[in-house]
């Protein structure tokens, strides 16, 4: 696979909710996403984006049309194909941190590495506190995510999302929950992972000043992808 | 370390009281099974070794003798015989051939040990005291395997030689005997050969110190009038609880009657086998309850752990890791719970048989502990502890992660 090929390629893709009465929130969505774009995504709260980032993001699957990512046709792929994927080429960022609480923050970025190598290794834990210092919390590593604040947690999620070298990550709101100082914080990390990793994001928010600071915004729109 | 193993252990530690709890749960559930069993199966097995102090596991018998009518067996037509068939008492009797059968017996597999023996009701005298006896002729040093009457002398010494003679303890009081007192002992109260008593044992059997005498088996011959015969083979077998089946086969074999212990105390073994049945049950229910409790707080565990399951899933982790994740978790609390409750049950067992004592300072209740019973216990908690495991873990594994990820 050519880095000129789209990272990541929605055609017509839709999603029914219910089974007896039907709701169709996505209504045919074509998206594509490069190497190392930064992509924001906006719509109005139940326009349908966390539905998109989890059909993206191989949480769920589309009612009808296709997805390719990362050279894989995602209907193609069963169950335990979809969590190779996962784990090769994802990354998530969510609004609620999302930590695991029963693991100190470095255990915390350990664990893509150790759900794609099926064990903890030694080696982890270095490359875990490299990516916490990317974030600069290197001197937070071993304190439980209870006792970290808000935006702490959520660049400890931003070293959990990177620490894999993901080619996509899928961030729903990530700042949507944090102050515009600490959100400004967050963004420059995902926007520097960009520029430096070649990283793609997509980046669902409801922060225009953010929003236009992207390569790229588009919209959802009843069902459909709108560009600006 | 696999990644299941790692989340495994970390979700315990979190889980503190949690996990403290359903060890302490396992731990008294082991233990009281590990204190059930150690107690039942050391009762059992000294009852068992007492029943089988003074009786060999299978006695062979020549077959009874049946009474031939002696009748025309085709009465005239039109005539009815009314006919009344009378046992005819059974005399001390040999049997025919035994050298061939003993060595018969003898190679059967499992018996391991045969001796002949002549045995027979007579009568001993002393003064005018008389008793009925039974007047038993054997090798000792043979007999040994089988009836340790050697080991259980209180006084004097065996084998008897010649005209000498054992008696059993409540025997040797009613008669006044001991060591080197004569005996007459014939078969009726005022006939018979003059013995001298050599040594007294203790069988540990009321009837049998009351009755038994032995004498060599050459002794016994002649007092039976069976010169040269033997009217029982006793056999020991190597499993206790082969010797009705051996005994089967022996009466298959050699047309002899063959009855082993288990026969003679079927009442005794009705009562072990009831008294299994009932500990079963007591740990059939022990185990349940240990089943029950550990499900449902792993349950609850999943449920307040579910958005984290979810995350997990998000992040690249299977459902068969997520499975094992909460199958791990299962099997190392059934473990842990089994080390305390062994040592918990162990302890409770030891304790509890120096609280009564026997008068020769043996424990009125022994009981049986060894490492077959621990390491059976153990791999059973650590079992349940997986079984209990499963129907949460697949509930974890079965969580759609995007469902359990949604923040509204
Ligand atoms: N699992 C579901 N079952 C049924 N309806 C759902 C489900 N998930 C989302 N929806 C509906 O789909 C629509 C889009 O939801 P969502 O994707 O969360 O929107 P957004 O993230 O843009 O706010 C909403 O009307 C929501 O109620
Ligand atoms: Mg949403």
């Amino acid at each position: 696979m050519t880095d000129a090929a789209p990272l990541l390629r929605l055609e017509g893709v839709i999603k029914d909710y219910g089974e007896e009465v039907v709701t169709r929130v996505l209504h045919g969505v074509d998206l594509t996403v490069t190497r190392g774009e930064f992509v924001a995504l906006e719509g109005r709260s139940g326009s349908g984006k966390s539905t998109l980032l989890n059909i993206l993001g191989l949480l769920d699957r589309a009612t009808a049309g296709e997805v390719w990512l990362d050279g894989s046709r995602v209907s193609d792929l069963d169950d335990a194909g979809l969590t190779e994927l996962r784990a090769r080429s994802l990354g998530f960022i969510f609004q609620f941190h999302h930590l695991i609480n029963a693991l100190s923050a470095v255990e915390n970025v350990m664990m893509p590495l150790a759900a794609r190598a099926g064990r903890v290794k030694r080696d982890m834990r270095a490359r875990a506190l490299a990516a916490l210092a990317d974030v600069g919390l290197a001197d937070r590593a071993d304190e439980s995510p209870r006792r970290l604040s808000g935006g702490q947690q959520q660049r400890v999620a931003i070293a959990r999302a990177l620490v894999a070298d993901p080619p996509l990550i899928l961030a729903d709101e990530p700042t949507g929950n944090l102050d515009s100082t600490t959100a400004d914080e967050v963004f420059a990390l995902l926007r520097r992972a960009t520029r430096d990793k070649g990283v793609a994001v997509l980046m669902v928010t409801h922060d225009m000043d953010l929003a236009r600071r992207c390569d790229r915004v588009v919209e959802l729109l009843d069902g459909r992808i709108v560009d600006h | 370390m696999p990644t299941e193993w790692f989340l495994a252990l970390r979700f315990l530690r979190e889980g503190r009281s949690q996990t403290a709890l359903i060890i302490t749960g396992v731990g008294v559930g082991v233990g009281v099974i590990v204190f059930l069993t150690a107690l039942i199966s050391g009762l059992q097995a000294n009852l068992i070794a007492q029943t089988l102090g003074s009786q060999a596991h299978i006695v062979v018998r020549p077959p009874e003798e049946v009474a031939r009518p002696q009748l025309d067996p085709a009465p005239a037509a039109g005539l009815t015989v009314l006919s009344r068939v009378e046992r005819r008492p059974q005399r001390v009797r040999s049997i025919v051939r035994w050298q061939q059968e003993l060595r018969a017996v003898s190679q059967l597999p499992g018996v391991v040990a045969v001796a002949p023996v002549v045995s027979g009701p007579a009568f001993a005298t002393r003064g005018t005291a008389s008793r009925a006896v039974l007047v038993r002729g054997s090798d000792l040093d043979q007999l040994e395997p089988i009836l340790p009457v050697r080991r259980r002398l209180v006084a004097g010494h065996a084998p008897p030689v010649g005209a000498e003679a054992l008696v059993g303890a409540q025997l040797a009081t009613d008669l006044g005997l001991g060591v080197g007192d004569r005996v007459r002992l014939g078969l009726d109260a005022d006939s018979g050969e003059v013995f001298t008593v050599v040594g007294v044992f203790d069988l540990g059997n009321k009837d049998v110190n009351g009755r038994w005498v032995l004498v060599p088996l050459r002794a016994a011959q002649t007092l039976h009038g069976v010169v040269g015969g033997a009217t029982e083979i006793e056999v020991a077998v190597s499993q206790v609880f082969d010797a009705e089946a051996i005994a089967e086969r022996v009466t298959a074999e050699t047309g002899l009657v063959a009855e082993s212990w288990m026969e003679r105390n079927a009442q005794l073994l009705v009562g072990l086998r009831s008294q299994s049945s009932s500990s079963l049950m007591i740990q059939v229910f022990v185990i349940l309850a240990v089943v029950m409790g550990i499900a449902s707080v792993l349950i609850v565990s999943v449920v307040q752990r579910s958005r984290e399951i979810g995350i997990l899933r998000a992040m690249g982790t299977s459902r068969a890791r997520v499975l094992r994740v909460f199958l791990i978790q299962g099997g190392i609390v059934g473990g842990v719970g089994a080390v305390l409750g062994s040592a918990l049950g162990g302890a409770l067992a030891k304790f509890f048989e120096t609280l009564a004592r026997n008068a020769d300072g043996s424990p009125t209740f022994p009981v049986q502990l060894d490492a077959a019973l621990f390491l059976r216990t153990a791999a059973l908690a650590v079992l349940i502890g997986i079984v209990a495991a499963a129907l949460p873990a697949r509930r974890a594994a079965r969580l759609d992660p995007a469902v359990a990820i949604r923040h509204d």
